[in-house]
């Protein structure tokens, strides 16, 4: 590489770029489970009586909708401890 | 794996699974990592709580007392949230599910008593989806014989790869969702106990324990059980 810097660096801070471009995806569980937690407050607020169902109901659907960002979690992860990219370099 | 053996960011910050104890088994070289030590305690605990509980069940009383009270709450507890989901076959499947729920809840409360929790590893909580994955398939071929593989061709034929994505997809979320949730709290508690100065460290991180361990981790605790309960109840027809 050019101006010092050693291809394992380089790697390792592509790796670190890339986590971060990875955890861009938190943001669709983001939308995600606020609607589900705004339609629940809009379904409480017409009866109230189901209170607890309702608010079971929305924990399981946005424990659904978070796993998409445990994916990019996931990927994320992997990328900054786990280095598979610096054993590519051969 | 023994994920950041090597990494500088590990000396600072506090959350990777540590190997502990090197050992050679045919050949291959195998480590005894801190997820083990953490899953042994939370077995321990739960046998201790399991002997305590059969040795007062042994003398119970008509009119519960004490301990017992909270023996009968627990089972009142899971029989109720079984039979919620999956109607009258709640008898087959009210052990699993309990012993399922109390173990999840112990694993991942365990990060509030300075453990790594087990769950916070993949290979503890694959296992989990994998038990899942062939309860479910092997109600579905007991309840529908081969209606089940049928359903894999429904509504057309060549739907098939769609439906047997769907089918193997169904283990590999539930315990990434499992994992995913348990790591992120333990990510951040490392962070936090490792990055902030000392003076911060005194009363934020309490905050954050009821969060990332008793709160989050109530909830996936609940929400595996349910998906789970789910999942089988769809195969069963657990709706009649």
């Amino acid at each position: 590489m050019t101006n010092g810097i050693s291809n394992e660096a380089f790697v390792l801070g592509c790796s670190a770029i890339g986590a971060g471009i990875a955890m861009i995806a938190g943001f669709g569980p983001g939308i995600g489970q606020g609607n589900a937690a705004a339609q629940a407050v809009a379904a409480v607020g017409r009866n109230p009586g189901a209170a607890g169902a309702i608010r079971t109901t929305m924990f399981m659907g946005q424990a659904v909708a978070e796993t998409t960002g445990l994916y990019s979690f996931a990927v994320a992860i992997i990328l900054l401890f786990a280095n598979p990219l610096v054993g590519k370099l051969k | 794996m023994i994920l950041g053996m090597t990494n500088p960011v590990m000396a600072d910050a506090d959350f990777a699974i540590k190997g502990l104890y090197k050992y050679e088994l045919f050949g291959q070289e195998l480590w005894i990592t801190t997820t083990h030590v953490s899953l042994a305690i939370v077995s321990i605990c739960l046998l201790i709580f399991m002997i305590v509980a059969n040795a007062k069940m042994k003398k119970a009383t008509a009119v519960p007392k004490g301990f017992q009270n909270v023996i009968e709450l627990i089972v009142e507890l899971m029989d109720n949230l079984v039979y919620g989901t999956m109607g009258k076959h709640y008898v087959r499947f009210r052990n699993y599910i309990g012993v399922l729920f109390m173990f999840l809840l112990f694993a991942n409360i365990s990060g509030l008593f300075g453990l790594r929790p087990p769950t916070a590893d993949f290979s503890i909580t694959f296992p989990l989806g994998l038990i899942t994955f062939v309860l479910i398939n092997y109600n579905g071929f007991k309840a529908n014989k081969f209606g089940h593989i049928k359903g894999l061709f429904e509504p057309m034929p060549f739907m098939f790869p769609v439906n047997f994505v769907g089918e193997i997809a169904v283990p590999i979320s539930l315990s990434l969702r499992l994992f995913g949730n348990v790591m992120s709290g333990t990510v951040m508690m490392g962070l936090i106990y490792g990055l902030l100065p000392i003076w911060i460290k005194a009363g934020v991180p309490s905050v954050l324990h009821v969060y990332f361990d008793i709160f989050s981790g109530a909830i996936q605790t609940y929400v595996f059980c349910m998906l789970t309960m789910v999942y089988i109840g769809d195969k069963i027809g657990a709706e009649e």
